[in-house]
């Protein structure tokens, strides 16, 4: 359980590669939809046929 | 620099360009396993009796490797359907580039929790091991797959030139793969195939393996439009840059 991670040595090993992958994903993820919703408007509707 | 059309009153502006009903279905689906995958990977499943708590990190550090192997897979296939006549379009072109950056993501990810594994297991961040160098090499070289991307001119030059690199770049994948079984590295073995997982070991690593299937396929869906309307931008400002040229041309 946490308790037993929390008390070793390698916690903060296990925990910041969490917050990395994490952290790295949201990043990306955040970047991709802020520049979708840049280009989007000048985009013509006949251009994004998912939508 | 190309022209940037100014927007008319049939564009649209709404918050998720790139959203339909499935993605948003589908990025719930991917909260939701990635919120299970931190509770099962850092608070259900219990320490490993040789790598303590070391081996929650192989819960993330595992599907990102699969999952960057299969976008660069993904990539190679969709290259080849541009490359081949019959299938031929621009849209296998976008998934192979989108899928090719989803892949050096996912690398990158691999790379890093496998270092800060690696501290705990060998004591050291690094080191030129079969496994760790032909992972660093092949991270690498879709980096520069991406950067040949956009080097210029048409779509279909870039879709040729890109398509033939990502052909020869996917032969580095089972390079990679079976480094381990060839030049018995420090890395360990394949944990789950040699069954070294059980239980609620295995149970948070398939979690982590669905949890990052279903983002890779968000990912690649939303990537993929994104470069849809980038390459409609494009041609939109070389329309406008023409209509300009030729009204001038009409005004001499």
């Amino acid at each position: 359980m946490f308790a037993v991670m929390s008390t070793s040595d390698q916690a903060p090993y296990v925990i910041a590669s969490y917050v990395i992958t994490l952290g790295g994903i949201g990043l990306y993820v955040w970047r991709l939809l802020a520049r979708a919703r840049k280009i989007a408007p000048q985009v013509r509707e006949e251009d994004r046929p998912w939508t | 620099m190309t022209p940037t059309p100014t927007p008319s009153p049939g564009r649209t502006t709404d918050a998720r360009p790139t959203g339909t009903r499935f993605t948003r279905v589908l990025g719930a689906a991917v909260l939701l396993g990635l919120a299970w995958l931190v509770l099962f990977g850092l608070f259900l499943s219990p320490n490993d009796e040789k790598q303590k708590a070391g081996v929650r990190i192989l819960y993330i550090h595992v599907p990102t490797a699969w999952l960057a192997y299969l976008a660069f897979i993904v990539t190679g296939i969709a290259s080849a359907a541009y490359l081949f006549k019959r299938t031929r379009s621009l849209t296998w072109d976008r998934i192979a580039g989108a899928s090719a950056e989803i892949g050096v993501l996912f690398m990158g990810i691999t790379l890093v929790t496998g270092s800060l594994w690696g501290r705990i297991s060998w004591g050291i961040f690094w080191t030129w091991d079969s496994r760790l160098t032909t992972t660093a090499f092949l991270f690498v070289t879709y980096i520069g797959y991406l950067a040949v991307r956009n080097l210029g001119g048409t779509h279909q030059q870039r879709a040729r030139r890109s398509a033939i690199i990502a052909l020869l770049a996917v032969l580095e994948v089972p390079l990679v793969h079976f480094s381990v079984k060839w030049w018995r590295p420090l890395h360990q073995q394949e944990s789950v195939a040699e069954g070294k997982l059980s239980g609620l070991m295995l149970f948070s690593l398939f979690v982590g393996l669905i949890a990052f299937t279903l983002l890779y396929v968000w990912l690649l869906l939303h990537r993929q439009r994104v470069l849809a309307m980038e390459d409609a931008l494009d041609d939109q400002g070389l329309d406008v840059a023409l209509a300009e040229r030729r009204a001038e041309g009409a005004q001499v």
